[in-house]
């Protein structure tokens, strides 16, 4: 579903604050899978997301998406594949438009947009039953300004937008971080559900090394923007976090990152 | 007395200078508040807007074919604004000064082209005014009728023309394309995620914000009897106060998307209003520009200085709660 061959990228190049982010990554992702991600801060995690999603070129590599060729495609053409959800809740949905007018927009993802209506008296019906799903009583504030909502429920919505028009590739970059636990968990459960009901490809960041092990069917740990280690099927389930602390202080020969990589 | 008389007598022209520059300040709206964009392409294409309708006009052209044409010329000028902004990288602000500046050039050039027809060599080959007169040329409105109670009295076509306006825009801000240009000032990273061209959204909304300031222009040389090389100075100020005090006076009440458009086309009329006022009161009108970028400076700063003032007063009360 998702290649990436050697992709390279360095920031600021010839500047001192010259940082290469990405040194060659390959990774292959079959269809269905959900590929957990974790590293320490700086390890790469986000940029390589942005790198799939087009934020900016790549310096090396190539990216294709179910085969199609995306590496010099620019980003808004490339969404048409993908969909996402930011760490930071107020940059997936736009703060000054109805939920509803979010929604519609996230349903033409991919598509020409034409003249015709915005949004349908159909659509609304259909958003209100999929918003009802979520549990957050967001289905009787359909026309009510995202910009109202908590960071918990903006970030419950943009989920929604970007898997209401199913994605081939999904990316959420710790899409629950900057929420209370509790609110978390909640995203967190919406996201395993809809992930499973529509098989979705997917590549989730986290922090969280228990939400890592638990989610997912393959989990890779990044480091110094490599992937140092890659572990699925029956190898994860057992995993734990003292193992995956002790797979990294192997890999990476160092053991006092082991804080760093627990707390970030 | 006799003040208020004079200052009722010039109350209609008021209202008609108020609801020209309202399709103006309309055009402001799509850039300022909607993309998030000052444009300063304004004070050109308002100008550019008048000389090709003043021209177009004096060649004989039906006073309405002249106003689509300084439409157009208008959504020209817009064009140039948004791929000197998107496509060449320059800072949205710096493009409409760059815009706006060439646009004096051949603003000049637009006003002389009936007499470089009419007397060839001869003409001067710049023109930094175009008069206009009812009686000599076709015009569809005139400041002339405006406290006649006829078909002709040019309120009645401003009115309509600004009700058409918002009632277009209304309809399109409401379809796909537009929700899209909506989404691209709300937020450009959401927009890109979910397939949006935000550059050629930019570009779209310069488009027709500026065609709706020529627009504006054309329908302001007709109505007050000439196009000037100066007429669009200072427009992008006064096109943002009428936004900024229509917004001010009418945010709690006006929540619909066309109350909001018109709310900028009543902050126009309200303007000229205090402008006629200053007048009468005796300030000369070269101290109008002085008065209107004060009031745009004020009320720009309001959210600011509010902001501000309530966050050193939660301060204090953290404190004497300690």
């Amino acid at each position: 579903m998702l290649d990436l061959v050697g992709i390279r990228k360095t920031f600021n190049i010839g500047t001192v604050n010259e940082k290469t982010a990405l040194r060659g990554v390959d990774l292959h992702l079959d269809d269905g899978d959900f590929v957990t991600v974790i590293g320490g801060n700086g390890a790469g995690k986000s940029t390589l997301l942005n790198a799939v999603a087009g934020t900016w070129p790549v310096d090396e590599g190539t990216i294709s998406i179910g085969g199609v060729d995306v590496t010099h495609l620019a980003e808004h053409k490339r969404a048409k594949y993908i969909g996402r959800v930011f760490q930071d809740p107020m940059m997936g949905t736009a703060a000054t438009m109805q939920i509803e007018e979010n929604l519609a927009l996230a349903a033409r993802r991919g598509q020409h947009r034409t003249l015709k209506r915005g949004i349908t008296r159909e659509e609304r019906e259909e958003y209100k039953k999929l918003l009802e799903m979520l549990d957050l009583g967001l289905e009787d504030r359909l026309t009510s300004k995202v910009g109202l909502l908590s960071g918990g429920q903006r970030q419950a919505l943009t989920l929604l937008m970007a898997t209401l028009k199913k994605p081939q590739l999904l990316l959420l970059d710790e899409h629950t971080a900057a929420l209370d636990p509790k609110t978390a968990a909640k995203v967190l459960d919406a996201t395993e559900r809809i992930v499973n009901r529509d098989k979705l490809t997917t590549l989730m960041i986290t922090h969280n090394m228990r939400d890592a092990i638990v989610h997912g069917n393959r989990l890779i740990m990044m480091y110094d923007g490599q992937i140092v280690l890659d572990i699925s099927g029956e190898a994860k389930k057992h995993l734990t976090v003292e193992d995956l602390l002790a797979r990294f202080g192997q890999t990476t020969g160092s053991s006092e990152a082991d804080d760093k990589l627990l707390l970030s | 007395m006799n003040f208020l008389v004079s200052f009722l007598n010039s109350m209609p022209n008021a209202i008609g200078q108020g609801l020209a520059w309202g399709i103006m300040a309309v055009g402001v709206y799509i850039t300022y508040k909607i993309l998030d964009i000052a444009d300063l392409t304004v004070d050109g294409s308002l100008a550019t807007g008048g000389a090709v309708a003043a021209v177009l006009i004096t060649m004989g052209w039906d006073p309405w074919l002249a106003m689509l044409m300084a439409l157009i010329a208008g959504m020209l000028a817009g064009l140039i604004t948004g791929l000197l902004h998107t496509a060449c990288g320059i800072p949205a602000i710096l493009a409409g000064i760059l815009t706006q500046l060439a646009l004096y050039s051949i603003n000049l050039r637009i006003m002389a082209l009936n007499d470089i027809i009419t007397m060839g060599a001869a003409a001067a080959k710049t023109k930094p005014t175009l008069a206009l007169n009812p009686d000599r040329n076709a015009l569809a409105l005139s400041s002339r009728y405006v406290r006649d109670l006829a078909l002709n009295n040019p309120l009645l076509l401003l009115a309509v023309a600004v009700a058409v306006v918002i009632g277009v825009l209304y309809w399109f801000f409401g379809t796909e394309l537009g929700s899209s240009l909506r989404a691209t000032g709300a937020n450009g990273n959401m927009a890109r995620a979910q397939g949006i061209n935000t550059n050629r959204a930019k570009v779209l909304g310069l488009v027709i914000s500026n065609g709706l300031v020529a627009l504006s222009g054309a329908l302001l040389a007709q109505y007050s009897g000439s196009a000037t090389i100066d007429m669009g100075r200072g427009a992008i100020v006064i096109g943002l106060a009428a936004v900024i005090i229509g917004q001010v006076l009418f945010k709690k009440i006006f929540h619909n998307f066309s109350l909001k458009l018109l709310s900028a086309v009543i902050g126009a009329i309200i303007y000229y209003t205090v402008i006629t006022l200053v007048l009468r009161l005796g300030l000369e009108s070269t101290d109008l520009k002085l008065l209107t970028a004060a009031v745009v400076a004020l009320f720009l700063s309001i959210p600011y200085l509010k902001k501000k003032y309530f966050t050193k007063k939660s301060r204090k009360g953290g404190k004497s709660n300690a």
